[in-house]
């Protein structure tokens, strides 16, 4: 049961519509041609970052993958940036040199959105080996899907945190397919939980549409990272609502009516029943959705009135120090 | 002045870094048992959470390092044997290479990934490799290549100091024989900087890393043939003082770049093009390279010598310019 006494217990609710919103808006736009490149949304997973990062503090550190728009979001990130960079402009929170597969906001604690899929758990492992030796207590929460399990970067990732004990919690978001593969294909455990007996590492699966159920496991784990006790595994059992990606090749999956029968346990009007039955008056609700509504189309607005990089940006940031521009560049 | 072998340079450069930045630390494969001596004292000092012995396992602590690196640390890595930073493609190569670049420079990674390379000791073609050349054709890694170990010392100190991944290749064949070094702890030798190992006229020999000692020998012989030779060392293949190397190359008119990386788009491909691009209209002859030959290395020692640059290779291609040289003048 909710606890509405909770501060946190309408925010979960705002941070998840603005996910709905921002992810519903960037396929229209996509659609119409205002965003390059390919499109991986997280519609559908919402209760699964939220819940999550709901529990972190902003100093805490995110690893987030190639479906990761959602995750700066949920951390808590402003919207007008990361909509700009989806639109490859110089007001995109990466200058618009990563746009939609790399949507990192470092000021929220994000290390990178990284879409080699699995090359970001050495990285969460690493930012859990910084804290330790630098003494704070930060944690690290780091975002994989079940297909990634078969990387080899996962595994020596959760290697590193396992033995040396590093205050990382690994987020597993099995939302049942790595593009066309479903997990049965891929993964041969039956959950991937299992994957973190070979670690010895403490797990838990969890309703991922249940955003309340996520962030009870989440807050037990980040209690044990940070008091020194080591890692976590997190298995989020989600669904994406969209296809893999859009302009990424044909990546199209006749997945019947599961789409339908999922949609049955959204996140969003799961969590938004749940409010209303603990009292929340629904002009609460609706005031709530207004806000994040006009928040995302102010983002867009925002994101369209924006100038795009001049040349010379294409030479800034390989150094701290820019390169020197050859002679050929137009600028 | 002190004097260190290119090891101990090595294992003071880390030592004294350590000592000055508490950020500093080391991690890699066996570094508590100071498999190579670049480690020793340094767990006495600093205690086995800094000087970090690691899983067999090259993707991830080097992609580890980045994380760290970018929580405020500065990592050193010390990846052993060059061959080993194959496994870590993936890390070096998407994530540390190009973490800044595609978060628009939000990220920032100060870590150097040191490897040595291990040839012409009969380890065959999975131990023997001088990958440089291939770390050059990625953008965002900076990579040092000292031929001694004076420059090991300032090279290494300056990468460790540098805000950008550094890559640093030892070249095992340059690990022995002493040599004075500078005491004081910030001697350094800026990345991009190259030097000019021998002051000549007749010929530029630009020589990368084992490359140089052998530069030295050829020129010391071309000498007494009366030819006089002028051997320079990039130090740091990026950044690359291609202005040091034109300079010479407009005084000699002739070049010869030796590197010990196999020939196909080696780091010499990479030299000999800019001098092309840049002072074609001063060369009096073709540009040669000597470089190893394009296939692997072979265990039986009498098959693999030859593959290298050598010494005997090096008069040869020098003689080879300056005589055609002067055939085409009469
Ligand atoms: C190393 C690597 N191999 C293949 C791909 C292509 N690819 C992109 S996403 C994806 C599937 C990932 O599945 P999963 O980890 O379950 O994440 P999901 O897309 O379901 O969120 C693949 C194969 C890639 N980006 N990186
Ligand atoms: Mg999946």
């Amino acid at each position: 049961m909710t606890d509405i006494s909770n501060s946190n217990a309408l925010e979960k609710l705002r941070r998840m519509l603005r996910i709905r919103h921002f992810e519903t808006v960037a396929e229209a736009i996509h659609a119409k041609g205002e965003i390059p490149g390919a499109l991986h949304t997280y519609a559908g997973q919402e209760a699964s970052g939220v819940g999550t990062c709901i529990v972190l503090r902003n100093d805490d550190y995110m690893v987030g993958t190639h479906r990761s728009h959602g995750h700066p979001i949920a951390k808590g990130a402003a919207l007008r940036p990361l909509m700009a960079e989806l639109l490859g402009k110089a007001t995109g929170i990466c200058k618009g040199k990563g746009g939609s597969m790399h949507l990192s906001d470092f000021s929220v604690g994000s290390l990178g959105e990284t879409s080699i899929v699995g090359s970001g758990v050495p990285v969460a492992a690493g930012a859990g080996l910084g804290s330790k030796l630098l003494g704070n207590d930060r944690v690290t929460l780091c975002f994989f899907g079940d297909g990634a399990t078969g990387e080899g970067a996962f595994h020596e990732g959760m290697n590193l945190a396992a033995v040396w004990k590093l205050p990382v919690i690994f987020c597993c978001e099995n939302n049942g397919y790595a593009v066309s593969t479903p997990s049965s294909a891929g993964v041969p455990v039956k959950h991937m939980t299992d994957r973190a007996k070979a670690y010895d590492m403490p797990s838990a699966q969890v309703d991922g549409q249940d955003v309340d159920a996520v962030e009870a496991v989440m807050a037990e784990a980040v209690a044990r990272a940070r008091s020194g006790g080591g890692p976590t595994f997190i298995e989020t059992l989600t669904y994406r609502y969209a296809d893999h990606a859009v302009n990424m090749g044909r990546v199209l999956l006749d997945r019947g009516d599961e789409v339908d029968e999922w949609k049955k346990r959204d996140p969003i009007d799961l969590y938004r029943a749940r409010l209303l039955d603990s009292g929340v008056a629904a002009d609460v609700l609706a005031r709530i959705e207004d806000e994040v509504s006009a928040e995302v189309a102010d983002a867009l607005q925002f994101a369209r009135d924006s100038a795009y990089p001049t040349q010379a940006e294409a030479f800034d940031d390989v150094f701290v120090d820019r390169l020197p521009i050859p002679a050929f560049v137009q600028i | 002045m002190a004097k260190l072998t290119y090891l101990e340079a090595i294992r003071q450069a880390q030592f004294d870094e350590m000592q000055r930045d508490p950020t500093v630390f080391l991690m890699g494969e066996d570094l508590v048992c100071n498999v190579f001596g670049t480690a020793t004292g340094l767990v006495e000092a600093f205690g086995t959470e800094r000087v970090r012995d690691t899983p067999i396992s090259e993707n991830g602590f080097i992609g580890a390092a980045a994380g760290a690196a970018m929580v405020g640390t500065r990592p050193i890595v010390d990846a052993t044997i060059s061959s080993f930073l194959y496994p870590a493609m993936d890390q070096i190569i998407s994530i540390i290479a190009k973490s800044r670049y595609i978060y628009g420079g939000q990220a920032r990674l100060p870590l150097v990934i040191r490897s040595c390379m291990f040839y012409g000791n009969s380890n065959a073609a999975q131990h023997s490799d001088r990958p440089y050349s291939m770390f050059m054709n990625v953008p965002g890694l900076k990579i040092i290549v000292p031929s001694n170990a004076y420059d090991a010392l300032g090279l290494l100190r300056a990468a460790i100091r540098d805000d950008n991944p550094v890559l640093c290749f030892e070249d095992s064949t340059c690990w022995s024989g002493k040599m004075d070094v500078p005491e004081d702890p910030d001697f350094m030798i800026p990345l991009g900087c190259g030097d000019i190992k021998q002051e000549g006229s007749d010929i530029s020999i630009i020589a990368i890393a084992g490359g140089v000692p052998l530069a030295m020998k050829a020129a010391k012989k071309l000498a007494k043939d009366g030819i006089s030779a002028e051997v320079i060392d990039p130090r740091s293949l990026v950044p690359l003082d291609i202005a040091l190397i034109l300079q010479s190359v407009r005084k000699t008119g002739r070049a010869i770049v030796v590197d010990p990386a196999h020939q196909n788009c080696s780091a010499a491909s990479e030299i000999s093009a800019q001098i092309v691009e840049h002072a074609f209209d001063a060369l009096r002859g073709p540009i040669l390279r000597v470089a190893t030959a394009d296939t692997h290395l072979p265990f039986s020692p009498d098959i693999e010598k030859p593959l290298y640059p050598t010494v005997d290779r090096i008069i040869a291609a020098a003689s080879q310019l300056v005589r055609s040289d002067t055939r085409m003048k009469a």
